[in-house]
């Protein structure tokens, strides 16, 4: 089987299993709405300073969700003892990786923006005049957010306190994310929004240089 | 061991030669006065630390290619020694920056990575504790540090890009900075002199890891009879 067809087949699983449960989804999207009502008594909402802070505490929120929800991705494989099987099944075990990193970057994408208008409407910041962008932006940052945490998932699913080491190893790992993601997304929310190409194109260096990694090293971590 | 003592005068009397240069041989800066001596310690122990963690990821990725111990050791003493030296260069520059820029630590691109580097051989540190299997525990660490090592030029890039409240770089910046060429030798023989104390407490950590790698494998075999 072709890298393309066994990724393609594995990604439908992926897909299926999260549908048929929802768990996932839900959850999550429950955890950024707190997160992101908590978030309001920290400041003062008003329209001038949302748009300060509002791009922060949308990918900080982002990030700790998506370090919450990458827990599963290797642990439920390991509680089934499926992951033998998998590796079985494919002959390139990249496939699994990029199976594993396309769903995640898809259930990230679709949380974020459902999540996207209710934040406008609680935040008071129009986000339709830019939506295309925006939506660039947050493909490129939860395609990083996927790449470097199914990575790292695979690592804390097989050690102790692995709810605790998931965030810890993959939160200071995303440092450049936080970074080039807030600063393009402030730059779409200003009063006249503009595109800050310098932050899109970080973005996808950092999304290539993980993917490249990952292809380079993805097999040893899922040795026996 | 009495090799070891030599090294270890050595290397004491190195360090000590430094200090004393930094104090007495290299002029007072005009500015800043003689706080600016720290500045040796400083610098010198940032270029170790760096080293030390450059060490590290050359012998993360020599682990997972040839899956030799020795490796393994030789990168967590080496991600040891680097995050002592990574400390002292975070505690002595805000003593250095409070009376020259009148605050302890402001948020510009070479403390944040620095920083954030900091952060990230302290979970390289803290993985290595929550995996009991020594060959998994081997291996995983030493992915991380080859992910964590990658991604160092991108924190470092990130911050400098966007967050700009940056101080002139001195070493290697632009037209206008530069040092005095007395400040420069004390600099550079600082800098040999934390390498060779890098050296020795590598060495040592190295002894101690190899020694308890050994014991935890006879103690396998000793299991599995």
């Amino acid at each position: 089987m072709s890298l393309f067809s066994s990724t393609t087949a594995l990604l439908g699983k992926e897909l299926r299993t999260e549908f048929r449960s929802r768990e996932l989804l839900t959850t999550t999207v429950v955890f950024i709405l707190m997160v992101i009502v908590l978030f309001s008594f920290t400041f003062d909402p008003t329209y001038n300073e949302s748009r300060r802070f509002g791009p922060g505490l949308l990918w900080l929120a982002f990030l700790f969700a998506a370090s919450l929800m990458l827990q599963p991705c290797f642990l439920r494989e390991q509680n089934n003892d499926t992951l033998s099987a998998l590796r079985l099944s494919v002959s390139d075990p990249f496939a699994i990786f990029l199976a594993k990193l396309v769903a995640n970057t898809l259930f990230l994408l679709f949380t974020e923006l459902l999540m996207l208008p209710i934040f406008a409407i609680l935040y008071n910041v129009p986000v339709l005049r830019v939506l295309g962008q925006l939506i660039l932006v947050f493909f490129l940052g939860s395609l990083g957010v996927s790449i470097a945490g199914t990575a790292l998932s695979a690592i804390s699913a097989q050690a102790r306190m692995r709810e605790l080491l998931l965030p810890l190893l993959l939160l200071p790992l995303l440092t450049p994310v936080l970074v080039a993601s807030t600063q393009v997304t402030v730059g779409l929310l200003d009063a006249s929004p503009f595109l800050e190409w310098k932050g899109v194109g970080f973005l996808v260096i950092f999304d290539v240089v993980f993917l490249t990694a990952l292809w380079l090293f993805g097999e040893y971590l899922l040795e026996e | 061991m009495k090799k070891q003592v030599l090294a270890a005068a050595i290397v004491f009397l190195l360090v000590a030669a430094a200090a004393y240069g930094a104090f007495f041989v290299a002029p007072t800066e005009r500015t800043m006065g003689p706080i600016q001596r720290i500045f040796y310690l400083h610098v010198s122990s940032a270029w170790t630390g760096l080293c030390a963690f450059f060490i590290c990821f050359v012998a993360n990725v020599l682990y997972v290619f040839r899956r030799q111990p020795q490796w393994d050791w030789l990168s967590i003493s080496a991600a040891e020694v680097g995050l002592v030296f990574t400390t002292v260069v975070l505690v002595s520059g805000p003593i250095w920056a409070h009376p020259v820029w009148g605050i302890w630590w402001t948020w510009d691109a070479r403390l944040t990575s620095t920083f954030i580097l900091w952060l990230l051989y302290a979970c390289f540190l803290l993985l290595r504790t929550l995996v009991e299997e020594p060959d998994r525990r081997a291996l995983f660490s030493a992915l991380f540090g080859i992910f964590a090592f990658l991604d160092v030029p991108l924190v470092f890039g990130s911050i400098r890009w966007w967050r700009t409240q940056h101080p002139q770089p001195v070493v290697m910046g632009g037209s206008g900075s530069g040092l005095d060429p007395t400040m420069w030798k004390v600099l550079f023989f600082s800098w040999f002199a934390m390498l060779a104390l890098m050296a020795l407490l590598m060495r040592a950590r190295y002894v101690m890891e190899a020694a308890r790698g050994e014991l935890e494998m006879v103690r396998h075999e000793a299991e599995a009879v």
